[in-house]
């Protein structure tokens, strides 16, 4: 690595212009909502604002527009990632420690179900709902997706899990605790960075799922800020752009924070993009 | 199942003969009462993803229709959903449209800038390094109906790319309309890339330094160092991102609903558009469904091959 050839010099020098280039191309639409959010005029373009304003987030920080949709998101994604979890760790437990004849096929069949393409089943998915009469019916939607986020939090959890050494469980067999009790008083203490990643891994993808609440629910005061926002954008898009932008930043903040929060403090950025590396 | 022996293999097969009944029923039992946790996961598992997708091939059969008569009672009608669907010229154009979505956006666009990004910033800047990291990241990051909503901002007639392209006197085209499908394809390429620079800058890392190096006092050049030693070296990893980037793509529906809605016409019409134009913009369930059930199948394919290739991680 001390080494430093002139064509090395060179070769760095080319290397940051492209990523320079990259980032600018990258980084355009992503400013472009930053300045629309503080701008009254907003338009389409990238433009400084002629006046900084904080305007646009005061105009939307209402009940109808904001905090109820935030709120259901909030019940959804929640109550999905607190299911998700829940079950996934009572399933990897004995796929983690016992070898049993289930084991293999669950295991592919879960691996399985992490690929299943989800948009390609809505459809089939709302001839469900309607059959069940579970349309517009918010736990209904949040059950939904957890069973869509269940297969790969069981890999997740699974692979946490088996890091976690099995000789404190012996000791406890020993003295007669019961599998729950090992699980609850030994396993999952063990395992509580890893349990956050998971939770926080569900939390982010039901967050900002759009597809599935769009065609499951229908009420306003039930739809999720990502579908709100998508109405907001059919009634008002055309004139309010800065408005359209506030919310959005607004509705992105928490996913944002979690993921800052998992890749820095839990270093488990590695864990997400890294459980599906070859 | 508080029983002191240890979770050891008590059925590994082929290892020795047959144990006596009783203890053949308690090992059964055991193995019962064992898998009970398993029964939460399998039954929401059984209902919300087995359900649908045999209902889904179930309801590729008949007419059912969201409003009408056949919105009661619907009836089996065979192959007639996909002998119309094979008929209709929106169907055989909606494969292609996706085709090239998925060449363009998934395979060559994201994995080779995800790759290229990956090489390029082990040879730049720390600073550099995480400018890029961040942006690139951010734009995955963001809940999809954001994402999209700023990429239509970019490509609208009136927006960020033709506002540029004016700056140096060069007149852009209404990208949304004239170019429907390069502006989503570069929508994607630029919301999906960094998952494949993840998995590259992963896969790198584990590369080892002496391998490249001594390549290079070989007198191996840059291109023939990546061509014969890096790429073989990360296959493995090529070969899973592509499955999964392909798998993703195949999914996308938010970005181009929100930025062409599948259109001018069906111009922008990739598969999971068009189940949904046609299930719940003209009501034709059985033909939606029957969509949804090529782009299971298509995606079941995928998901066997992906399986295959992670095979020894699960035995």
């Amino acid at each position: 690595m001390g080494m430093t050839s002139p064509s090395r010099r060179v070769m760095k020098l080319a290397s940051n212009g492209v990523l320079l280039l990259v980032t600018v191309a990258f980084a355009l639409p992503l400013i472009w909502l930053v300045l629309a959010s503080v701008d009254t005029r907003a338009t389409l373009s990238i433009k400084l604002p002629e006046t900084f304003s904080l305007q646009n987030f005061t105009d939307v920080m209402t009940p109808e527009t904001a905090f109820i949709p935030l709120l259901n998101s909030l019940f959804l994604a929640g109550g999905c990632a607190v299911i998700t979890v829940t079950v996934a760790v009572l399933a990897a437990y004995p796929l983690s420690r016992y070898k049993m004849r289930v084991n293999k096929p669950f295991l592919y069949g879960v691996l399985f179900g992490t690929c299943l393409p989800i948009t390609a089943m809505m459809v089939p998915v709302y001839a469900l709902f309607v059959a069940f009469n579970l349309i517009d019916s918010l736990p209904g939607t949040t059950l939904f997706l957890a069973a869509t986020s269940l297969p790969i939090a069981i890999y997740m959890t699974k692979n946490f899990m088996d890091s976690v050494p099995v000789s404190l469980e012996e000791a406890a067999w020993m003295d007669g605790a019961s599998m729950l009790t090992t699980l609850t008083r030994i396993v999952i203490p063990l395992m509580r960075p890893g349990l956050a990643v998971v939770f926080i891994f569900v939390f982010i993808g039901a967050w900002g799922n759009f597809f599935v609440p769009f065609v499951l629910l229908l009420s306003p005061d039930k739809l999720p800020a990502a579908v709100s926002i998508f109405s907001f954008f059919g009634q008002y898009g055309t004139v309010a752009y800065g408005q359209l932008a506030a919310f959005s930043l607004l509705y992105s903040l928490p996913v944002i924070t979690l993921y800052v929060f998992v890749s820095r403090v839990l270093g488990g950025s590695s864990a997400m993009a890294g459980a599906i590396k070859g | 199942m508080s029983a002191p022996t240890l979770a050891r293999p008590d059925e590994r097969p082929g290892r020795g003969t047959s144990p006596r009944p009783g203890r053949a029923r308690a090992a059964t039992h055991r193995s019962l009462v064992r898998s009970i946790p398993l029964l939460p996961a399998v039954v929401l598992l059984a209902i919300f993803l087995l359900g649908p997708v045999i209902s889904s091939f179930y309801g590729s059969f008949t007419n059912a229709s969201l409003s009408g008569a056949s919105a009661q009672d619907s009836a089996f009608v065979g192959f007639d959903n996909y002998a119309a669907l094979f008929a209709d010229p929106d169907f055989p154009k909606s494969v292609m449209l996706t085709l090239v979505f998925l060449v363009a956006s998934a395979i060559v666009g994201q994995n080779v800038l995800g790759l290229g990004l990956a090489l390029l910033m082990r040879s730049s800047n720390r600073l550099v390094r995480s400018l890029v990291g961040t942006f690139v990241v951010t734009a995955w990051v963001l809940p999809e109906i954001v994402a999209s909503f700023a990429a239509y901002a970019f490509f609208n007639d009136t927006g960020t790319l033709n506002n540029l392209l004016a700056a140096v006197g060069i007149d852009g085209p209404n990208w949304l309309y004239a170019l429907p499908m390069l502006s989503v394809i570069l929508a994607n390429i630029w919301r999906g890339t960094a998952f494949s620079m993840l998995v590259y800058s992963a896969a790198l890392q584990d590369v080892p330094q002496e391998i490249t190096e001594s390549a290079e006092v070989d007198g191996a050049r840059g291109w023939q160092r990546l061509v014969f030693i890096t790429i073989p070296m990360i296959r493995r990893s090529i070969s899973t991102n592509l499955m999964l980037t392909t798998l993703q793509t195949l999914s996308v529906f938010t970005l181009i609903f929100v930025m062409t809605g599948g259109g001018p016409g069906t111009d922008s019409s990739t598969l999971p558009v068009l189940a949904y134009q046609e299930a719940f913009q003209f009501g034709q369930l059985g033909f939606g469904t029957a969509i949804a059930t090529i782009m299971l199948l298509v995606g079941a394919a995928f998901s066997v091959a992906y399986i295959r290739a992670l095979k020894p991680e699960v035995d």
